[in-house]
């Protein structure tokens, strides 16, 4: 659906410096596919997704975006893609319909009227419409902008920062609606700060910072860096027990916390009833078994981290 | 898909072009309209351009200001009255004054609009949405500069019909109202007023590109207007005589830099440069 080839995006600062944005990136976003784009601050997120929807032109590199080539099809481009953009945009003085039924006559839709009210019912904006855009809250105006994105039924989907200032509940909504519009099959690329949004969305993961520093499933990267652990709760700890546990030929590491064993393993599923036995076998009681989970924040620190770090070892040599 | 026949999706896309032209224009006229400076502009001056020359000349034949020996015009004019009596061309010269002032509308108006609607776009970041839309920068800025010029050539044109038939109400002579309804004047409202509006919109889509606050870009923009006003001036002061020679040179240069003038604002209306270069 969505292929990058060093994808690069150089901006020319008036002062004459460049600043590269995007650099050599080389990605491919499969259809119905909910893809997540992690990077801090400047990291060029929001200049990659205007490249693939084709607002900006690339400074070098190729992409294909829903089998249209950038800068060969880019109205082809912009008629099958949708974009919620970093801020929402409304005409403050015009109604949230007439707001959306501008950009369905833009989009070109067959049925104006009736797509406008499909998404204002479904975002719940229905009994607002009359209202003016520029009376509506911040999570108000950012549903009626997904609205916006959705009113030509794109199959792909960019979705730059879609919860960013909105509360729990608002929040909540707009994620359990892109659990929908993934359900429908399109392909959605979405930019966040929301590491446990991601986590809960994303089928894959970039993380992403000028270059590509790694993509891959959220259950992969936790087993890239940690490796699988299963944390076993017991009501008086032994350091004789987590060095017989250390001594099964299939356990990695076993390490003894309070009273707690953390035991490294492949396949927890066959190799904890093994373990278990082992400790009862010792006369431990066991409280609580449960798999430890790395917060998605640790891993993209990690990786964060790992990169800024290669990047300026590189600058030295 | 589209790309597979080419020429037929093109064909198809004189229709898209017009619907989002028109739809621009809507959008446009809903929002721009809601502004009170804007509404000020459009309203207010076709308002005040042609009821003051009326009261004007209304006032000068009752308080009999005519019956003089017309000495109050500049001796460069009297060429223009030709055999009329001095009353006349006192009046004629009056309107002439007026006529001037009436030429700033279509260089003043779309100034209003198009300076709040570029301007209001950047501040509230709707443009990149706009632009993420099937619709070509060229069809974009085709609908920004109608949006601004129609209201500033129709106001004009109104303005001018509504003068000539204050102008028959009042009993103005014949000859006086002639010398309106002239080859010189029509050329000026009908060929240079659309011509200046022209001029104006991408004058201010040139300044709104730099500047952040409406109102500045309005007011940078309204420079276009000097030329008009010393032109006002050097009639009053009788160094130019204002004929329908004249408004063809006018109208020629005009055509001229119009097309500069859309070279410029088309250049710098380009998706890339607005997203990433306007301030
Ligand atoms: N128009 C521009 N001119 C110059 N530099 C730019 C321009 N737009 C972006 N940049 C630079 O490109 C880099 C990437 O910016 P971008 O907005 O894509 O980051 P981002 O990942 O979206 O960040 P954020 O999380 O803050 O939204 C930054 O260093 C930024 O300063
Ligand atoms: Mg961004």
């Amino acid at each position: 659906m969505i292929i990058t080839q060093g994808l690069t995006k150089e901006f020319r600062l008036r002062k004459g410096a460049l600043v590269t944005a995007v650099s050599g990136l080389t990605l491919e976003v499969k259809e119905g596919e909910v893809f997540g784009f992690l990077g801090p601050n400047g990291a060029g997120k929001t200049t990659t997704v205007r490249m693939l929807s084709s607002l900006i032109g690339p400074t070098a590199g190729k992409a294909w975006v829903n089998g249209y080539e950038l800068g060969v099809d880019d109205q082809a481009i912009r008629r099958s893609v949708g974009i919620l953009t970093e801020t929402p945009g409304m005409y403050e003085r015009l109604s949230a319909e007439r707001n959306l039924m501008i950009f369905s006559r833009l989009y070109g839709v067959a049925d104006p009227q009736g797509q406008v009210q499909k998404y204002l019912r479904m975002l719940g904006l229905w009994e607002r419409r009359f209202d003016e855009a520029g009376s509506f809250s911040k999570g108000m105006r950012q549903k009626l902008a997904i609205a916006r994105a959705l009113l030509h039924e794109p199959k792909v989907l960019f979705l730059d920062e879609p919860t960013s200032g909105l509360d729990p509940e608002a929040a909540k909504l707009v994620r359990d609606f892109i659990e929908e519009l993934k359900s429908e099959g399109r392909t959605i690329f979405l930019c966040t700060h929301n590491l446990d949004e991601a986590d809960r969305l994303c089928e894959r993961i970039a993380i992403f910072k000028t270059n590509l520093i790694t993509v891959d499933s959220p259950e992969n990267l936790r087993k890239r860096l940690y490796g699988r652990k299963v944390v076993f709760h017991l009501r008086a700890a032994s350091d004789a027990w987590a060095e017989a546990v250390r001594s099964l030929p299939f356990v990695k590491q076993a390490d003894l916390v309070d009273n707690k064993l953390v035991v490294g393993l492949d396949r927890p599923e066959e190799q904890n009833p093994e373990i278990v036995r082992c400790l009862v076998g010792l006369g431990a009681d066991i409280q609580f078994v449960g798999e430890l989970r790395h917060s998605l924040e640790d891993i993209y620190l990690q990786m964060i981290h790992a990169a800024e770090a290669a990047a300026s070892q590189e600058v030295r040599a | 898909m589209s790309a597979v026949h080419p020429t037929g999706s093109r064909r198809l896309d004189a229709a898209g072009t017009v619907s989002r032209i028109r739809t621009i224009i809507d959008k446009e006229w809903a929002e721009v309209f809601k502004n009170r400076v804007v509404l000020l502009t459009v309203g207010v001056m076709p308002l005040v351009f042609t009821i003051l020359p009326l009261v004007i000349l209304g006032t000068m034949r009752r308080s009999g200001a005519l019956s003089g020996s017309g000495t109050d015009v500049p001796a460069g004019f009297a060429g223009v009255c030709g055999a009329m009596s001095p009353g006349d061309c006192l009046q004629v010269y009056v309107v002439d004054q007026f006529m001037l002032m009436f030429m700033l509308m279509p260089l003043a108006i779309p100034v209003a609009i198009a300076a709040y609607s570029i301007v209001g776009e950047k501040t509230t970041r709707s443009l990149e949405p706009l632009l993420a839309t099937p619709i070509s920068t060229e069809e974009l800025l085709a609908g920004k500069a109608l949006a601004a010029a129609i209201p500033a050539v129709l106001a004009t044109w109104i303005a001018f019909l509504v003068f000539i038939i204050g102008t028959a109400i009042l009993g103005v002579p014949p000859a006086v109202r002639a010398a309106i309804a002239s080859p010189t004047w029509l050329i000026a409202i009908l060929v240079i007023g659309p011509l200046m509006a022209v001029l104006s919109v991408n004058v201010a889509v040139i300044v709104s590109s730099r500047v952040s606050d409406p109102r500045a870009a309005e007011q940078i923009s309204m420079v276009i207007i000097v030329p008009v006003l010393m032109v006002f001036f050097a009639q009053i002061a009788g160094f130019l005589v204002i004929n329908a020679r004249l408004m063809g040179l006018v109208a020629a240069g005009l055509v001229l830099l119009d097309l500069v003038f859309i070279y410029l604002g088309a250049r710098l209306f380009q998706r890339e440069t607005i997203l990433t270069r306007w301030k």
